[in-house]
Parts: structure tokens; C-alpha cells; sequence
């Protein structure tokens, strides 16, 4: 794997430096205000190497050579980082329209089926896809159940399956069928695919400037100008003191004091920034959205599947009444039969390792009754009229009171007592008469607990959403650790939970896969969609996990995080980096004029000359230094923002007020050979 | 030691009086009904009444309008005085009008908070002009100053901004007139004239007549210092001795002077709801100060190296242009303080301080955030607060936050721009006037350099203060001096009102772990950091050239 991957990046670098030159459109640099200053240094250096009296200087045309020649490299380091940034984005790219190439799809006219080739399709079409064949677009499952190959996007090899209704309905096109046939409804236009908006993403085609970008490019474009008046009028202050400044040095000292490290890295963080997100298998649909994940103040999570396994398990019948727990056993199970949920197939598996025996035949013919949120039950309407019922303790009391049953005495206290201890309780009845109960157990995923401590830490407050009984979700609630719960919540509750929290002026993000997780995706700042999960989640959400690991929404605050700590720490090297390129280039300017100005050389630096290319050079060569750094980001840990400031401050901030002092000196220990 | 202890005394008065003038600031300004009411409110309501004002909220578009308009007005009407003064009444000495830029220039001097006087002394003004005019305006600059400053604090506080003329007159009746009476009282028994006799006839020990000019000295004065205004009474400024009689008028006039912009801060504190958030700015600004102070007297004590040199005795410092009766403490202390506070009052003459003495009063001005003048300082005290919010916020990887208030692309955009207003309006002129009008500088060399550099950064910062030793009463110095301080002055108020009223008009973000804090001793470095790195880097080339040189040139 090693070898090729360093094969690719070297390629990569090659595309990246003869894209590099091709920035050097000044229609294109006219974009970065701060490299197109360096640009237009370089073409005046350039000129005056051909004519170098023609504003009667007499620098020599060595110098003029060595300053146009940095001045050029700079400005290429600039585009080779942005190049490179955005090469990475599209050799990702290239690897997915791989994937889309054309293919024939099956299509439903009526009751025949014609083949048309995959661009031809529209929304509303009918496809049918079988074993071994591709996906010919994005759409729905409507009929059948397929294990379906997502690798070419999730990178993922295990399949998936597909089935009509419900939360897996959703395919993407260019994935492969490995097994079974479904039919699909296609649900987008040519061009307008989940793949192609991927591909246009991490192109980074349709890349806007996130708001804070602009702000920091606003600040960054300010100094320029400022610092471009204060060289501008300072051959009229020298002017006076019958000290004459030449253009090269005037122009060495603009680009070293102009923030170029930070304007020559900006772009290609953003990028970079990005681009680890995609890495991450987590699709953004805007920088904006990375952005604003790293100003979350509340997450709101789902238990199951996030917090929880989610796949809650039987883990014993408990009787109440006089029934024995046998009978609450073959009860279970035979409501359970036909029942596809974990839940329903854990209360067979429990009844094969106690060595239960029940009635399977009993279940014959018997019409199945899937769960449904409103009723809250699902079970058998068996042959011989009898009705078995298995479902949330009060919904299942509500249709045994219904039917004239009586309730028992112990099940409430029964069923309070599984739940308190953090389980579920399900109430087995047939017809007029409650059996008992099945305890299901919930179990928190490891490592949940240290992670909403590091988010506690950040800042953020997590909430945990589910359907389960207040008793319950408390007990799960307090075994991870998170700062709230709602209890037996509806979609409604968690639109009502983030406008609520919105109103307060909080960020909010959220991770769903339902569609009637649909709205409160889109209220939330920071919505993930599961890639599993429908297409209407996919749509609402601004971000989809490709891996469909809701958890991941924690990694993803980091992600924003960063990028922003990244462009203040790089914008506070490149500012503090002034202080010693003044003390290397004001003393140069003017010790021939004003000798006692050499108490000002604190570097000591060999010659004036050589003092100004140091500085220029330090300038141009500390852009491909801090390259790395821009793409990977800055080393972030959740702590406290005090303590981060602290950290960065003392890193980036002294840091950035003592490294050139040495990087300087030791260019010039090198130049001073020559100069 | 006695020196270092009357410095001492001086400062530890001021650190006093800051807090509790602070509250009752805040109190002042408060629209709700206040104890203060029952004092001053029927005044106002008299006021309220002529001046037709409807006591309504205004948006920050009208609260600029209204400074911008009533302040132009203002000029317009004090510019016609000056140059019709020769025909106007109670003008008994027959001072002729002014001359049209001279005029221009004066005008916008007094109503920005300036008092740069390119006249000459006592008698280019008739007692019209001085009373109408002069005084009027020395209460009306500062009083407007800090109603744009207090508004711009109400929008951080996320209220509305308030109405402009409530906060003027509340300025003045408030705050400005019962200081100034009281302090008036104090200067008149320090042996400050206050009479409206005229000139006074004394026969000298040599037999000779002498006339001394005398006036109502006293109450001009005060609101000279308390105002932040800092034109004389007398040419020579507060050198003069009966301006400046004593050691204890000399201390009166400081503490006047530091009053207003170092409660300021507790104001804001007090009105934003979080005393620490003042206390931290408080702190940031008076540790420069202290510094500066330092640095000041260091380099009067050390005297000049060249003289030094010749074996001249020095141990009192360097006492070229310093008044005997102050000698070098109580004048660089009082040098310090008048650019500190924009001020521009001098006991002593600016052109001979020391090179980095005259440095550190040029610094205080280009920062104009060492305290600052009266609501204008603290304005871009908080200009450069944001950037260091910003900054820092983006370093903890969060859009940045100030006050619970999001700062987003729109503010920065603001802030940006007000970031170039006064390196333009010191660099650019200095480099015209350098260019085109050498021959009216005394000096040459860095001297001349800093003369002019100095010219206009205390037109810029709206202090006042002279370098002197410029041919500065011609046309060109007049206009372009002129222009300075009216740019210095609206420019960035009509920025950072802007500023305001887009923070007043956003939601609040609730304050978690992760939101960054700006009352921290942490934070207050980050605003020393930018105050000194993006607002001195700006000037570090031509301070080589100008304080820099010359003090480096002065070893022997």
C-alpha cells in the first residue's frame, strides 16, 4: 500500500508545481490580494534587472536578480501549497467518476423492460438492478431486499443491506448489487447525483469563502494596505534626510512585512480543512458547515446506535400475575416468529439457550403485526383468533384494558424495576391477559463516557435523545455521561429541544438517518446524515457520514475546530514574524547613511545587503515549511479555550517573534559568503 | 525621592478616583430613572425644551448623523465668528478677523477635541471668539466624544444606542459643568486669575511698566484639562505661571486630565454588566502607561549625551524649555499624561525633550489607546479589543466572540478599515508636507522629521499638543492640519458606531468552557500584543528615522 500511495504523491507534487506556474496568471493571483502585491514586486525587480537605472537606482544587477528571483519563489511556493491542497482533492475526485461510468440501466415501461443507458434517466424512473449489476443512479428501494457493495464511496468492503421501506431504503448510484434483485425508484436527475455533487465538492469547484475567511481575508487585506502606505512614504521621509532608497530594497521590505505566510497558506488550509473532513468519510456540503461545527455549543444524540449498541438484547422473561415465566417465554416467542427486529429475533435466540420449547406451528398462518410507532406493538393475530401482543408496558396495557383485561397487580413495579436498572421492559399479553415482561438490555459502547468528558471540556453540552421511559434514558443518561436527556421523545421534541436551545443563541448539531429525522436535520446548525439512512435525511442534513457512524459528529467539531485555530495561528506567525524582519531590514536600509543605526542590527548580520535577501528569503522558504502544518492542521486536544490560547500563544505567538530571529541569522551565516 | 513620591501621590489619586468616577459615569448615562434625576433633570428638561429634543432611541445611522451634522454646523458657525470677529461686538482691543484657513483650521480644532492653536496667543482672539466660540466648544468636543463612546458601549451591552442629544447634554450638565466649576474653584485658590479686569499694569524692579495679561483664567483652565481640550489661555500654555502657578495646580491639572478616560473603562465594566471585562483594559492601559512613564523620565534624567559630554553639569536632567518650578519629574510626568490623554495642555516645551522623552510622547499618540482622549481612546481601546478577540478567538478554533456578540465578516470589515485611518492620516501628510514644504521646518534632519511627524499625529489623535519650532500659520499647514483632525476625528467614530449598532442588533451567545474569555489577565496580553504589534509596527520605520536617529546621533 506504501509504495503506491508515495507513487501518487509524487505525482501529485509534479501536477501541483506545474500548476504552480499556471497560477501565475495575474488574472487568477488578482484573487489573493497579498501574493498578487508579491507578484507585482517581482515584475518590477524583473523589469529593472533589463533596465536597472530606470528610476536612477544603482543597485547592482545581482541584487536585483537575487530579490525578483525570491520574489518569484515566493510567489510560487503560495500557488504550489494551494495546487497541492487542491490536487489531493482531485485525485479523490478522479477515483470516483471512475466509478461513474456509464451504464446501462434496466428500465420499467409499464411492464417491459427496455435498456437505456444510465444518463437517459430522470427522477420518478423505475429500475430494475440484479446480482452483479450497478446501480444506474441514486434512488429508492420500492420493492425487495439486496445486499448491496458501497466501497466505491465509503471505501467500506463489507455489503450492506437494502431493503424497501424503512430507514435502508436509499441507494446511491454506482454501487454494485452482490446479491438478490430490487427494484429502485430514481430519485434525481443526470448531474444532480449524490456522486456528482461529491465529486464537484472535493474538486473543490463550488468552493465559497466561509464567513470567517472573509472576516480574516478582510483583516489580512487591511494590513497589506496599511503596511503598503507605510513603504510608500517612506522614500519622502528618506527623501528629506538626503538618504536615497532603492525600489528593490523598498519592495524587499513591503513582501517581508506584508502578511505573505498566512496569505500564501489561507487558501490551501481551507482546502486542506475540507479535504480531512472527506478523508474522514464525512461529506460536507459547504465549508460554512465545517466551520460551524467547530462553534457547536450542544450536540443532540441519539441513544440507540450512538450512545448504546442500540441492538437491545432479551436477557430474561419475568412473570407477573400467576403466569409461570415458561409461558411468558412461549408467548414471546411465538408473537416473535416472524419478527425481523433485533429485538424480536434476541427473544428466539433467548428461548434456544434457556432450552424453552414453545409451539412454533401455533404461529402458522398467523397474520404479522409490525411495530409501528403509534402503536407502539407488534405481534401475532393468530388462525385460532387468538391475539399476541408484545410492546411498550403502557401501550400494551392500553389494548388489554381495552379488550376488558385486568392488569396485575405486580407488573408495574415490575417493569419500574427493569427499567430503573437501565432496561427496557417489553409486556407480553395475549388477547385480555398480561404474562409478564421481557427485560431488554442496553448496553453503552465503550469509551462513550471519556469522550462527552472531552466534549464537556470543549465547551459542549450533549443530549441525549430516545423513545425510552424516563426511568431508562436516566440510567443510561448517567452510565455515559451525558449532560441531558429527553425522554420518550418524538421528532417534534427534538425540533422543539434545538429551537430552544437556538433561541438561547446556540449552535446545535445533530446526527439522524430517519426521515422523520428529516426536519430537525435541517433546524439543526450542523445536521450529519447516516449515508445508510433515507434519502430525505440526506437532503435536510449539510453533512453525510459515509460510514453511517453517528458518533463521528464529535471528531467533526475537532475538524472545524482546527481549521480555525490553524488560519489564527498561522495569521499570528506571519504578524509577529515583522518584529525581526524590521530589525533585519531597517538597519540595512540606512547604516550606510546613518551609521550609528548599527546598534540596531541585533542579529548582527554580515551586510546590508545580505540582511534584506536573509529576510526575503526566510520569508518565501518558512511557505513550503509550514506546508504540512497548514494541511494536517494545527495538533488539537479538547481543553479548556483559555489553556488553548495559552498553548497557540506561547507556540505560534512567541514562537512566531523568535524564529525568524534564528532562521534569519542562519540564512545570512550562509548568504554572507556570497554578499 | 520627593520627586518619586509626588509622582507617586499623583498617580496613586488617580488610580483612586477612576473607579468611583467610573460608576458615577455609568450612572449619568443611565436612561433609567436615577437619584441623579432629581439634580439635573430640570435643567435638562430646560434644555430638552430649547433645543426641541425628543428623548427617543436612535439607530446608529442617526446617532452618527447627529454628531456629524450638529457637529459640521458647529464648525461652520464658529468658523464665521472667527473671520467676522473684527466687526462683531465686545471686541474692545479691535482684533481683526481671522484669516480664511486659519480660521478653517481653528474651527475644526476646537470641535474635534483638538485645540492645535496655529494663532498667535492671547491676541488673535476677541472676547467673543473666546467665550462664544472657544469655550463653548471645549465643553461641546468632549462632551460629544463621550456620548460616542457611551453609545457605542450600549451596543455592546446590547441595548439600544440612546439619543445623541440626551447623551450630549447629559455630558455636559452632568459630568463637564459641575467638575469644572468645582475644580475652577480649587485653581482660583491656588493664585489661577479669575477676573474679568483688564490687562493688569506693573512697574518691574527696573522701573519699567510691565503688562500682564490676566482673564478668567481659572475656569478655562479646567475645562481645558477636564475636557481633554488642552488650548491655552496664554500662548505658552500651561507653562505660564499664572496658568500653572504651583506644584499642586501642576498635580490638579493631571489629575483633571486623566479623570474622565481612566474611569471610562470602569464605565464600560459597569455598563456591560461585568466589572472584570473594565478591570482588564483598566490594568492593559495603565501598565503601558507606567511603562512609558518610565522610559520618559529615564531619558529626561539622563539629559542629552552630546552635552553630557562637554563635562556640562546634568544631574537635575536635561532642563532645556522645563520650567524651573517643575522641574524634569513634573514635566515629563506632565507629557506623559497630556498625550496619554490627548490632552495637549504642555508645561513644558515638547520640541526639547530629549529624543526618546519626545518619542514617547509621539507613541502615546499614534497608540491613542494608552488611555487615549476623552471617549475617543477608549473607542479605539475597544477597536483594537476586537482584533484581539478575533485573533485569539480564531486561535481556539471558534468564530470569535466579544461580549456574548458573534464579531462575523461584517464587523471586520469595519474594523478593518478603521485600521487604516490613522497610519494614512500620519504617514501620507508627513510625507507631503516633508516633500513639499521643507522650508518651514526649523530643524533639519531627524529633528525636522519628527517636527512634522509630530504635527500631525497629535492632529490625528486629536491632541493638540505642538512639537512647535514648524512655520505652521500658513495656508498648507492650516488645511492639511485641518483636514487630519476632522478625518481623525469622524472617521472611525462613524466606523465603530456602525460597529455598534451591528453587534447591538445581534442575539447573544451564552457563555460555555469553550467560549473564550475576555477578562483574563491572558486576554489582557493578547490586547497588549496587538496594540503594540499592529499598531506600532505600523510606525516602527519612520520613528528610526525620526526619535530613533536623533537620539542615536547624539553620542559624542
Amino acid at each position: 500500500m506504501s509504495p503506491k500511495k508515495s507513487m501518487m504523491d509524487a505525482a501529485l507534487i509534479q501536477k501541483a508545481i506545474l500548476q504552480a506556474f499556471y497560477k501565475l496568471d495575474p488574472r487568477v493571483m488578482i484573487r489573493n490580494p497579498i501574493m498578487f502585491v508579491v507578484e507585482v514586486g517581482f515584475l518590477i525587480t524583473l523589469f529593472l534587472i533589463f533596465v536597472p537605472d530606470a528610476f536612477g537606482g544603482t543597485v547592482s544587477t545581482g541584487f536585483n536578480v537575487a530579490v525578483a528571483l525570491i520574489l518569484l519563489f515566493t510567489v510560487l511556493f503560495a500557488n504550489f501549497a494551494e495546487a497541492l491542497a487542491e490536487g489531493r482533492g482531485k485525485a479523490q475526485a478522479d477515483t470516483l467518476k471512475k466509478t461513474k461510468k456509464e451504464i446501462t440501466a434496466n428500465k420499467l415501461v409499464g411492464s417491459d423492460i427496455k435498456q437505456v443507458p444510465s444518463a437517459e434517466l430522470r427522477k420518478g424512473d423505475i429500475v430494475l438492478v440484479s446480482q452483479g449489476e450497478m446501480i444506474p443512479g441514486d434512488g429508492e428501494v420500492v420493492e425487495g431486499l439486496a445486499s448491496v457493495d458501497e466501497s466505491a464511496i465509503t471505501g467500506e468492503s463489507a455489503p450492506v443491506i437494502k431493503e424497501a421501506g424503512g430507514d435502508f431504503s436509499s441507494v446511491t448510484g454506482g454501487t454494485r448489487v452482490v446479491s438478490d434483485r430490487i427494484k429502485v425508484k430514481i430519485t434525481s436527475d443526470p448531474g444532480e447525483s449524490f456522486l456528482d455533487r461529491m465529486i464537484s465538492l472535493v474538486e473543490g469547484a463550488k468552493r465559497q469563502k466561509t464567513p470567517n475567511e472573509i472576516a480574516l481575508n478582510t483583516v489580512l487585506t487591511s494590513l497589506t494596505l496599511i503596511f503598503l502606505i507605510v513603504v510608500v512614504t517612506l522614500p519622502f521621509y528618506a527623501d528629506y534626510l538626503e538618504i536615497r532608497l532603492e525600489i528593490p530594497v523598498l519592495i524587499a521590505l513591503l513582501v517581508c512585512l506584508i502578511p505573505t505566510t498566512i496569505g500564501g497558506l489561507l487558501s490551501a488550509i481551507g482546502i486542506a480543512g475540507m479535504d480531512r473532513v472527506t478523508q474522514f468519510n464525512v461529506l460536507a456540503m459547504s465549508g460554512k458547515a465545517v466551520e460551524a461545527s467547530g462553534d457547536i455549543n450542544t450536540i443532540i444524540l441519539d441513544k440507540t446506535g450512538t450512545i448504546t449498541f442500540g441492538n437491545r438484547m432479551a436477557s430474561e422473561f419475568i412473570p407477573v400475575g400467576d403466569a409461570a415465566a415458561e409461558t411468558v417465554g412461549s408467548w414471546a416467542a411465538i408473537g416473535s416468529v416472524r419478527d425481523e427486529t433485533p429485538e424480536g429475533r434476541s427473544v428466539l435466540e433467548l428461548m434456544k439457550k434457556q432450552g424453552i420449547p414453545y409451539d412454533a406451528a401455533a404461529a402458522d398462518g398467523a397474520e404479522f403485526i409490525a411495530f409501528k410507532a403509534e402503536t407502539r406493538m407488534s405481534g401475532m393475530d393468530l388462525k385460532d383468533g387468538r391475539k399476541v401482543r408484545k410492546g411498550a408496558v403502557d401501550a400494551v396495557k392500553k389494548w388489554v384494558v381495552s379488550q376488558g383485561g385486568v392488569i396485575p397487580a405486580d407488573l408495574d413495579k415490575k417493569s419500574d424495576a427493569i427499567a430503573s436498572a437501565g432496561g427496557t421492559p417489553l409486556a407480553v399479553a395475549v388477547d385480555d391477559t398480561i404474562y409478564g415482561l421481557i427485560y431488554l438490555k442496553d448496553t453503552v459502547k465503550p469509551g462513550m463516557r471519556e469522550r462527552f468528558d472531552e466534549l464537556r471540556k470543549m465547551g459542549i453540552r450533549t443530549i441525549m435523545c430516545t423513545g425510552d421511559n424516563p426511568l431508562t434514558a436516566a440510567t443510561i443518561a448517567k452510565e455515559a455521561g451525558v449532560d441531558d436527556f429527553i425522554a420518550e421523545s418524538t421528532p417534534e421534541d427534538k425540533i422543539a429541544v434545538i429551537r430552544g436551545e437556538q433561541a438561547e443563541g446556540k449552535l446545535v448539531a445533530m446526527t439522524g438517518d430517519g426521515t422523520n429525522d428529516a426536519p430537525a436535520l435541517a433546524q439543526a446548525d450542523v445536521g450529519i446524515a447516516m449515508n445508510s439512512g433515507t434519502v430525505a435525511a440526506k437532503e435536510a442534513a449539510n453533512m453525510v457520514d459515509l460510514d453511517s457512524d453517528p458518533s463521528k459528529i464529535i471528531e467533526v467539531v475537532a475538524i472545524g475546530k482546527q481549521l480555525l485555530m490553524t488560519r489564527g495561528a498561522l495569521t499570528t506567525f506571519s504578524i509577529a514574524n515583522d518584529i525581526a524582519k524590521y530589525f533585519a531590514i531597517i538597519p540595512a536600509m540606512f547604516m550606510l547613511a546613518i551609521p550609528e543605526l548599527e546598534i540596531l542590527n541585533v542579529m548582527k548580520l554580515g551586510s546590508p545587503n545580505s540582511a534584506i535577501l536573509s529576510a526575503l528569503i526566510f520569508n518565501a522558504v518558512i511557505i513550503p515549511l509550514l506546508i504540512p502544518l497548514a494541511m494536517k492542521g494545527v495538533a488539537y486536544k479538547a481543553m479548556s479555550s483559555s489553556e488553548l490560547l495559552r498553548r497557540n500563544l506561547l507556540i505560534y505567538g512567541l514562537g512566531g517573534v523568535l524564529v525568524p530571529f534564528v532562521g534569519i541569522k542562519l540564512i545570512d551565516m550562509v548568504i554572507h559568503l556570497w554578499v | 525621592m520627593v520627586t518619586a513620591i509626588s509622582i507617586g501621590i499623583t498617580l496613586l489619586l488617580v488610580l483612586l478616583l477612576a473607579r468611583p468616577m467610573g460608576l458615577y459615569m455609568a450612572k449619568a448615562f443611565d436612561y433609567e430613572t436615577t437619584g441623579l434625576d432629581k439634580w439635573f433633570l430640570p435643567l435638562e428638561k430646560l434644555i430638552y425644551g430649547i433645543g426641541g429634543i425628543r428623548r427617543e432611541n436612535q439607530t446608529w445611522k442617526q446617532y452618527v448623523l447627529a454628531i456629524v451634522m450638529s457637529n459640521t454646523v458647529m464648525i461652520l458657525l464658529v468658523f464665521l465668528i472667527f473671520r467676522f470677529q473684527g466687526s462683531l461686538p465686545l471686541n474692545p482691543s479691535g482684533i481683526p478677523g481671522m484669516e480664511p484657513t486659519l480660521a478653517f483650521n481653528t474651527a475644526i480644532s476646537f470641535m474635534t477635541n483638538t485645540n492645535l492653536q496655529h494663532y498667535s496667543g492671547e491676541s488673535g482672539l476677541s472676547y467673543l471668539s473666546q467665550m462664544v466660540a472657544i469655550v463653548f466648544m471645549m465643553f461641546a468636543a468632549p462632551a460629544t466624544a463621550l456620548a460616542a463612546v457611551i453609545a457605542f458601549i450600549r451596543g455592546m451591552a446590547g441595548k439600544p444606542l440612546g439619543n445623541f442629544f440626551v447623551d450630549l447634554t447629559r455630558s455636559i450638565t452632568r459630568i463637564l459643568l459641575p467638575i469644572s466649576f468645582a475644580a475652577a474653584l480649587v485653581f482660583i485658590a491656588l493664585g489661577v486669575p479669575q477676573t474679568l479686569e483688564p490687562t493688569a499694569v506693573a512697574t518691574t524692579v527696573e522701573g519699567a511698566a510691565q503688562e500682564i495679561a490676566r482673564g478668567p483664567v481659572a475656569s478655562f483652565l479646567s475645562i481645558k484639562e477636564l475636557g481633554n481640550n488642552g488650548g491655552g489661555y496664554f500662548g505658552v500654555n500651561s507653562a505660564h505661571p499664572l496658568e500653572n502657578p504651583n506644584a499642586l495646580s501642576n498635580m490638579l491639572q493631571i489629575l483633571l486630565m486623566l479623570l474622565v478616560t481612566t474611569a471610562t473603562p470602569f464605565t464600560y465594566g459597569k455598563m456591560v454588566g461585568n466589572a472584570k471585562q473594565g478591570r482588564v483594559l483598566f490594568v492593559s492601559m495603565a501598565m503601558m502607561f507606567i511603562v512609558f512613564l518610565g522610559i520618559s523620565l529615564t531619558a529626561e534624567y539622563a539629559g542629552n549625551p552630546a552635552l553630557n559630554a562637554l563635562g556640562i553639569q546634568h544631574e537635575q536632567g536635561s532642563m532645556e524649555g522645563k520650567e524651573v518650578r517643575f522641574g524634569v519629574a513634573q514635566s515629563s510626568l506632565y507629557s506623559v499624561v497630556t498625550t496619554a490623554s490627548e490632552t495637549g495642555a504642555v508645561n513644558t516645551m515638547h520640541d526639547t525633550l530629549t529624543p526618546i522623552g519626545g518619542l514617547i510622547a509621539l507613541s502615546n499618540m499614534m497608540l491613542n489607546t494608552v488611555f487615549g482622549g476623552m471617549g475617543a481612546g477608549f473607542l479605539n481601546v475597544l477597536m483594537y479589543t476586537m482584533i484581539a478577540v478575533f485573533l485569539s478567538g480564531l486561535m481556539v478554533g471558534r468564530t470569535p466572540e466579544f461580549l456574548g456578540k458573534k464579531i462575523e465578516g461584517k464587523e471586520m470589515k469595519l474594523i478593518a478599515v478603521t485600521m487604516l485611518f490613522t497610519p494614512i492620516l500620519i504617514l501620507a501628510p508627513t510625507a507631503l508636507a516633508l516633500f513639499t514644504n521643507a522650508d518651514t521646518i526649523s530643524n533639519p534632519g531627524y529633528h525636522g522629521l519628527t517636527q512634522v511627524m509630530y504635527e500631525y499625529t497629535s492632529s490625528a489623535a486629536n491632541n493638540g499638543s505642538g512639537f512647535e519650532g514648524l512655520g505652521d500659520a500658513t495656508p498648507f499647514w492650516n488645511i492639511s492640519t485641518g483636514i487630519v483632525m476632522f478625518l481623525g476625528r469622524y472617521l472611525s467614530l462613524v466606523t465603530l458606531l456602525a460597529v455598534a449598532g451591528s453587534l447591538a442588533a445581534k442575539k447573544a451567545v451564552p457563555e460555555t468552557a469553550g467560549t473564550f474569555r475576555t477578562d483574563t489577565g491572558l486576554f489582557a496580553a493578547v490586547f497588549l500584543g496587538t496594540v503594540l504589534i499592529v499598531g506600532a509596527l505600523t510606525f516602527f520605520p519612520a520613528i528610526v528615522l525620526g526619535p530613533v536617529a536623533e537620539q542615536l546621533t547624539l553620542t559624542p
